[in-house]
């Protein structure tokens, strides 16, 4: 039972991208269209709480329930596979209008044809693991 | 009340919520990241027998298996129960600029040019959906990570390497709108 809290968790996460239309290959196109606030707006709000947050977690040293402490590992110095990653995922997102969380989402929503996405980033995250040691890191 | 409810959700509620959701992970000694589970998914399915990127203890990932199969009751919860089923709402600008395109303006939340099955069922079609995903997957793990891990998580730790990522987003997010999707729509 220990997981249930992460259930609800989603649950919450899959209304809120639902509600919010974050889900939407309209808004994804709107945004990168530069044609409304909505999206930026979003993401802006989380990251600035999240700026403050994780903030306030390193300055108190604020543990979690295990009474263990939060640590934010570093990422890994590089610029190649944060780009070049990051512009294939782009063309992806913009192309589906969904990146992972929102394929799900969608698909409990009833957009079904949303599972031949989900079920293609997977085969795509196989090829990554299959094709790594020859790409630029 | 109820319109309260079934209308868009306001941006400012939304993002507050999901930086909700990724301190809850935090405080539950996890972290906030959607992609792992597609690794996750391919180490459950055993192929990590033949690749050593997918041979992990992946079962310690099972929290976030949890929260991806909460996200599908979420969406099914909403479309259920707090939606109205109304089209979204986006701007004009964008209605117009998606009907060069041939995309009509929107009946529900997805366009049913690209989501129905009558475009699913044309190679066209399903070429769309599914090269969509595959560099999505792709690009994600090649990123060490997708909207939630890297514009979310890793900008709130103010890491470098997630705003390089989050560039990357743009830059081929861009380059799909503006000159590959007209060419293939």
């Amino acid at each position: 039972m220990k997981l249930i809290k992460f259930l609800l968790l989603g649950i919450v996460f899959g209304i809120v991208m639902a509600k919010s239309e974050a889900v939407s290959w309209f808004r994804i196109q709107e945004m990168f269209r530069f044609q409304a606030f909505h999206m930026y707006g979003i993401i802006g709000t989380a990251v600035t709480l999240g700026v403050i947050g994780v903030a306030i977690i390193k300055q108190f040293n604020i543990r979690d329930f295990h009474g263990n402490p939060i640590l934010f590992l570093p990422k890994d110095k590089s610029v190649a596979r944060y780009l070049i990653g990051g512009i294939i995922f782009g063309l992806g997102w913009a192309l589906s209008g969904a990146c992972p969380g929102p394929m799900v989402v969608n698909i409990g929503y009833g957009f079904l044809s949303m599972i031949i996405v989900f079920f293609f980033a997977i085969v795509g995250t196989y090829l990554y693991g299959v094709l790594m040691k020859k790409l630029p890191h | 009340m109820r319109e309260l409810i079934t209308q868009t959700w306001a941006w400012w509620f939304s993002g507050a919520m999901i930086a909700s959701i990724m301190f809850f992970l935090l405080y539950f000694g996890q972290s906030f990241g959607f992609s792992s589970n597609l690794r996750t998914i391919c180490a459950a399915a055993g192929l990590g027998k033949t690749n050593k990127f997918f041979d992990f203890n992946w079962k310690a990932q099972t929290w976030n298996i949890v929260f991806l199969i909460g996200s599908i009751i979420g969406g099914f919860i909403a479309a259920q129960f707090l939606s109205d089923g109304g089209p979204v709402n986006i701007s004009n600008a964008t209605i117009q600029d998606l009907s060069k395109m041939g995309i009509a303006a929107p009946e529900s939340l997805q366009p049913k040019e690209l989501f129905g099955w009558d475009a699913v069922f044309t190679v066209k079609g399903f070429l769309i959906l599914a090269l969509g995903g595959l560099m999505v997957g792709f690009g994600s793990r090649y990123a060490g990570g997708c909207t939630s891990g890297h514009a979310i998580s890793g900008l709130s730790n103010l890491q470098l390497p997630s705003l390089i990522a989050v560039i990357g987003f743009f830059i081929g997010g861009l380059v799909m709108t503006y000159l590959i999707m007209p060419l293939i729509l």
